[in-house]
């Protein structure tokens, strides 16, 4: 299951192509992707440094790439995440999953998504005309990684 | 024992260095106490470790807690809440 950390671009339709490929059972391909917004918190940015954990940023991901893979019956799962500088309307993440049945694919690529923005180690600075300014993570974040959490699941990971 | 210390985001630039070797005394047993030890380092430590409750710590490139034991650790780092996807 291809997973890729790079600081170049993506094409989301050729990587949900290259994922599909010859797979056969597929029903349904969700491609989630991630843009830089042109502004944060009401102010225009010029851009966004995304920093990150090299090393680490691989196998967190890895990690709920697997998590996913058995909480729901994928068939294929593609994460490409990039880093350094980028500018508004710049492709940041992608996230695609094949399946059966959508139910499936859709819930994975919301899971690894939510995820995705708690707990995969990079950071964003945004950049203004005034200066920078390191991104606060959101409450709203944690609580969306947060519903995934089933009791009955021993999780291995600390929280 | 020696560790390799790693820091990012505004935790390195309050610090003003990516990366370090430590020595921790004995009584520094967990990612807690290690902030904590940190803290009194310096100026700039005690500035980047001024709210604890925000500072993630990852052992050997796993999630940690402040209660996590740091004995055979080779790599800590330590950061902000992480703001990728």
């Amino acid at each position: 299951m291809p997973i890729r950390l790079q600081r170049e671009d993506f094409d989301a339709a050729a990587e949900a192509a290259a994922l599909v490929g010859t797979r056969t059972g597929i029903g349904a391909v969700v491609t989630f992707t991630g843009i830089c917004r042109g502004a944060e918190d009401g102010e225009p940015i010029a851009a966004l440094n995304l920093e990150h954990y090299p090393g680490m940023a691989e196998t967190e991901i890895a990690r709920h790439v697997e998590e996913a893979q058995a909480r729901w019956p994928l068939i294929g799962v593609t994460v490409v995440h990039r880093y350094g500088r980028l500018t508004p309307g710049e492709n940041i993440v992608l996230v695609v999953t094949a399946a059966s049945h959508r139910q499936d694919a859709f819930a994975a690529a919301e899971f690894l998504m939510d995820y995705l923005k708690t707990r995969a180690p990079f950071w964003k600075q945004v950049e203004h005309a005034s200066g920078t300014q390191w991104v606060d993570a959101r409450a709203a974040d944690d609580a969306a990684a947060a519903r995934w959490s089933t009791p009955r699941r021993s999780r291995q990971a600390a929280e | 024992m020696n560790v390799k210390v790693l820091y990012f985001a505004w935790v390195r630039e309050r610090i003003g260095k990516p990366e370090e070797d430590i020595e921790p005394p004995a009584g520094v047993a967990t990612v807690g106490d290690l902030v904590a030890w940190l803290a009194q380092r310096g100026e700039q430590y005690a500035y980047a470790f001024e709210n604890p409750k925000i500072i993630r710590a990852a052992i050997d490139r796993s999630h940690a807690t402040p209660d996590t034991a740091i004995s055979g650790a080779r790599e800590i780092a330590f950061f902000p809440p992480m703001t990728g996807g």
